[in-house]
C-alpha cells in the first residue's frame, strides 16, 4: 500500500504541475493475489495446475498500463485427439482478476493468440492452458507498469 | 457506428496455418472509472468475439474490462477450404458488430 500511495501522490503533483488542476479521485478497488487463486479455481476445478508448456509474452517494462501487448502460445500439435482448448489470463491486482478467456478448437491450427491489455499495476499475468485430456498448465510474466490504467479521470 | 478491420490473407495453400488479425473501435469503459465529479461511469464493454469458418467455430473470445480499448486479436486457422470467414463482437448495451471477408483455397 505504500508504494501505492507514493505514486498516486507522484501522480497527483504530476497532474498539478501541468496545470491540469483535475482532482484524481482515486478509490483502492483491486483484486489480491487471493482473488486471482479463486478466480482461477472457478476455471480448472479441482484438477492440478502444472507449470510448463505455456509461453506467455509481455513486455518486462510497461510505460502504459492502458495498452500493454501480450502474447500467449501453448506447444500442442493441435489434432482432434489432442488440442488446446483454451488459455484463461488472469492478473493480481487489477480491480477483476479475470482478464480474458481464448477459446480454441483443432482447426485453430495452432493454440496462439495475440492481444492488447489493461494492467493497473505493477503485478504478476498468469495464464493457465486448458488441454482437451483435461490437464491444466500455467505461465507467468512480472511487468512494471510506469503509467497505470483505471486511473485517469473521464 | 463500429470500425471493425479484419486482416485475412486473399488465397492460401490447403492446409496452411493462416494468421488472422482484427480489431474494432470500441472505448472498452472499465466500469471503475469515475467523473471530475464523482460519479461511476457505467461499464461498456464488449464481451465476446466469435470467428467462425464456413459455419464452423474455430476462435472465441471471452473478455473483461481488462482488455484495452479497441480490441486487437491475432489468432491463427488452418485453410481447409475456400469460404468464408465471420467474425462477430457482442457487449454491453446491446452492442453488436460483424464483418466477413472470403479466403480462397488450392
Amino acid at each position: 500500500m505504500d508504494r501505492e500511495t507514493s505514486r498516486r501522490a507522484f501522480l497527483m503533483g504530476a497532474a498539478a504541475g501541468l496545470g491540469l488542476g483535475a482532482v484524481i479521485t482515486v478509490v483502492p478497488v483491486h483484486a489480491t493475489p487471493k482473488e486471482m487463486e479463486d478466480a482461477i479455481r472457478k476455471v480448472v476445478g479441482s484438477a492440478r495446475v502444472t507449470k510448463g508448456r505455456v509461453k506467455l509474452e509481455l513486455p518486462p517494462l510497461s510505460e502504459n498500463g492502458n495498452t500493454v501487448p501480450l502474447t500467449v502460445s501453448v506447444e500442442s500439435p493441435m489434432t482432434s485427439a489432442d488440442h488446446v482448448k483454451a488459455i484463461h489470463i488472469f492478473t493480481e491486482l487489477n480491480p477483476q482478476p479475470d482478464v480474458a478467456s481464448f477459446r480454441f478448437g483443432p482447426r485453430a491450427g495452432q493454440a496462439r493468440v495475440s492481444t492488447r491489455i489493461r494492467l493497473a499495476n505493477t503485478q504478476t499475468v498468469t495464464a493457465i492452458g486448458e488441454l482437451s485430456d483435461g490437464s491444466f498448465w500455467s505461465a507467468t510474466a512480472a511487468v512494471v507498469v510506469t503509467l497505470a490504467a483505471c486511473l485517469e479521470d473521464a | 457506428m463500429a470500425n471493425a478491420l479484419v486482416n485475412v490473407p486473399a488465397r492460401a495453400r490447403r492446409g496452411e496455418i493462416i494468421e488472422i488479425k482484427t480489431l474494432i473501435s470500441h472505448p472498452m469503459e472499465t466500469g471503475y472509472r469515475r467523473t471530475q465529479l464523482g460519479g461511476r461511469i457505467p461499464r461498456d464493454i464488449i464481451r465476446q468475439f466469435v470467428c467462425t469458418y464456413n459455419g464452423t467455430e474455430v476462435f472465441r473470445a471471452e473478455l473483461h474490462p481488462a482488455i484495452a480499448a479497441n480490441p486487437f486479436f491475432v489468432f491463427s486457422t488452418v485453410a481447409t477450404e475456400s469460404g468464408t470467414l465471420t467474425f462477430q463482437w457482442t457487449g454491453d448495451n446491446g452492442f453488436s458488430a460483424a464483418e466477413t471477408t472470403t479466403i480462397s483455397v488450392d
